[in-house]
């Protein structure tokens, strides 16, 4: 089951992070990949935290239940920190990503230990300046497509201006912003 | 060639109606089924099927709706889930005794109360009496697979019967998997025309629909019912062998998953499957002989065949999604139980109630039952057999 890549990402209603995990397996589905993106439905409100889930393989994948020890985990909002245990079950093998403006020494306090790689992106600073607003999760997809190597740098970017074109049909304008975020993300993830 | 895509289970079925293009759709919204009529809708607006599609007041509404457009003589769909098929109950039991083939995708979860929308098999089980023919779905590809051969199953003349296809709510439905779509025109050829013997709106040979029927007629027109329900078994493996030659996926009453020689078995629906044949392979890395029944006709129910599947194996779980609550154990197992004993087989059985309203079920859950089992494969004995799976201690 090595081939077998499973991703967990925790955020809070609103940020998208249910969006960030549907098209990570968008973007592994067109590199020929067998996927599932799933978020963990709950009583759903703005700001209150959330949970989903990417398994990408080589091979069909059967298993349908959530995912308890993942590869990687992406977080989305740095103030779930304090209330989430981010690294529950994550392999040491594997790597967390984490979108915060905080020194290493602060971030490490909270993960228990973990003796994983630890990343960090300032994915506000990314989306205000490429977006002009704060959306975190086209940062935060990126980053973990850089820190999980699924895909090379070229494939994604290729794969996500064709989905950008399809989801922003409608309002073109956005589609060099969202493009310009995740380019700047790729360049800007960090291990601490 | 078939279509590379990557779908929810939600629009999958939402797919495979676009593709079936029914004359009429009558639906209500309900968590965790919304989606299908919502998607189904947009698919109306942009006219690629010529469906009517008729946004009904309550499931009531939409099961009544569907009743009268299947007997004015046209093809009619609808969705629900939980509470939704519970609004529905009346109407259910008079669309199959009035022999009209509904197809209905259910999108399985727990029905009220306490208040819950997430998946189980409560609202499933609650009808299993009902005379409709019931499809369970592992993933989006059975789904959308079965609801392509629901009609043909339901519409044949040996048949007239209304069929449900079940998916898990949540973990199928909302999950985004890849899935093999048919081309559009193998669809509309392999499902082809509606042309009931008998509808309503036939002015040369009317009929009347659903008149009192009393103490001299009922009981033979419930046994009516009753041997459709048998025919169905037939009508069921040959669509089964024609879809196989335009798919190449193949369908029986079950699926047999490393049966040969397993010596411990769990039986099975819906979405679990898939996570049980995970923790066989596993199982099977490590010499464990482990072997899975997901069985996908749970009614018509293939009593014997299943007998036949498990008379070699040396301890059985069924794992129920619902409770019965009735102080014996699961409708799953009641019905497995009662097969084996009747066809003359005698296998140690335990009944697991799991993953009631949308608990987890992990793979170390399913890998703790083969581990009991293999307990009572060796000992043959069972403390209790009525027994719950991811219970919070």
């Amino acid at each position: 089951m090595s081939d077998l890549i499973e991703i967990r990402w925790h955020g809070r209603g609103g940020q998208g992070a249910k969006t960030a995990s549907l098209l990570l397996a968008d973007a592994a589905f067109n590199t020929g990949k067998y996927i599932q993106g799933f978020p963990e439905y709950g009583p759903e409100r703005m700001g209150a935290p959330i949970t989903a889930y990417n398994r990408i393989s080589d091979k069909p994948i059967t298993i349908h239940s959530n995912i308890y020890e993942p590869n990687y985990v992406v977080v989305v909002d740095d103030s779930l920190l304090e209330s989430v245990d981010v690294t529950a079950g994550l392999k040491k093998e594997g790597a967390i990503v984490i979108n915060s403006t905080k020194d290493a020494e602060e971030i490490k306090k909270y993960l228990k230990g973990y003796e994983g790689e630890i990343y960090k992106i300032d994915a506000r600073k990314i989306s205000i300046e490429a977006l002009g607003k704060y959306f975190p999760n086209t940062p935060m997809l990126a980053a973990i497509v850089k820190v999980s190597k699924v895909m090379t740098d070229e494939e994604f970017l290729d794969d996500m201006k064709g989905s950008f074109k399809h989801k922003f049909a409608k309002k073109p304008e956005v589609i060099d912003g969202n493009m310009k975020a995740l380019e700047l993300a790729l360049n800007s993830v960090e291990r601490i | 060639m078939s279509i590379r895509e990557r779908l929810s289970g939600n629009e999958a079925a939402a797919i495979a109606m676009k593709q079936i293009n029914p004359d009429v759709v009558a639906a209500f919204p309900i968590t965790p089924s919304t989606e299908i009529p919502q998607y189904f809708s947009t698919f109306v607006n942009n006219g690629e099927v010529n469906t009517e599609f008729v946004a009904v007041e309550s499931e009531h509404s939409a099961m009544a709706a569907t009743i009268g457009a299947e007997a004015a003589g046209s093809r009619a769909m609808t969705a629900t889930s939980a509470n939704g098929l519970s609004l529905m109950w009346e109407m259910i039991y008079i669309a199959s005794s009035l022999r009209l083939p509904i197809v209905m995708s259910l999108v399985n979860r727990a029905v009220s109360g306490p208040l819950n929308i997430h998946n189980d098999h409560s609202d499933a089980m609650g009808v299993r009496d009902a005379g409709w023919i019931m499809l369970f779905s592992e993933n989006n590809q059975e789904a959308y697979d079965n609801l392509v051969m629901a009609h043909r199953i339901a519409e044949h003349k040996d048949v007239k019967l209304p069929l449900m296809v079940c998916q898990d709510g949540f973990i199928t439905s909302h999950s985004i998997e890849n899935i093999e779509l048919i081309e559009d025109d193998k669809v509309k050829t392999f499902v082809g025309e509606y042309n009931p013997e008998q509808y309503l709106l036939n002015k040369e040979n009317p009929i009347a629909v659903g008149p009192l029927d009393l103490q001299g007629y009922l009981f033979e027109h419930k046994t009516q019912q009753a041997e459709a329900m048998k025919n169905a078994k037939k009508v069921i493996l040959e669509v089964a062998e024609e879809f196989e030659k335009m798919t190449g996926r193949k369908y029986s009453f079950f699926e047999e998953y490393k049966m040969e020689d397993a010596e411990i078995a769990i039986v099975c629906m819906n979405s679990t499957a898939g996570t049980t044949k995970y923790v066989v392979d596993s199982l099977r890395e490590k010499g464990v002989k482990a072997g899975l029944l997901k069985l996908r006709v749970f009614r018509p129910f293939p009593a014997e065949e299943i007998a036949k599947a498990l008379e070699n194996v040396k301890a059985v779980a069924v794992l129920d999604k619902s409770d019965s609550l009735n102080a014996a154990g699961g409708a799953l197992f009641e019905d497995i139980t009662s097969a084996m004993y009747v066809n003359k087989k005698r296998v140690p059985m335990v009944n697991y109630v799991y993953g009631i309203g949308g608990r987890d079920t992990k793979s170390d859950d399913i890998e703790s039952v083969y581990n009991d089992l293999a307990e009572i494969a060796k000992t043959g004995e069972i403390d209790n057999p009525y027994r719950y799976l991811g219970l919070r201690k």
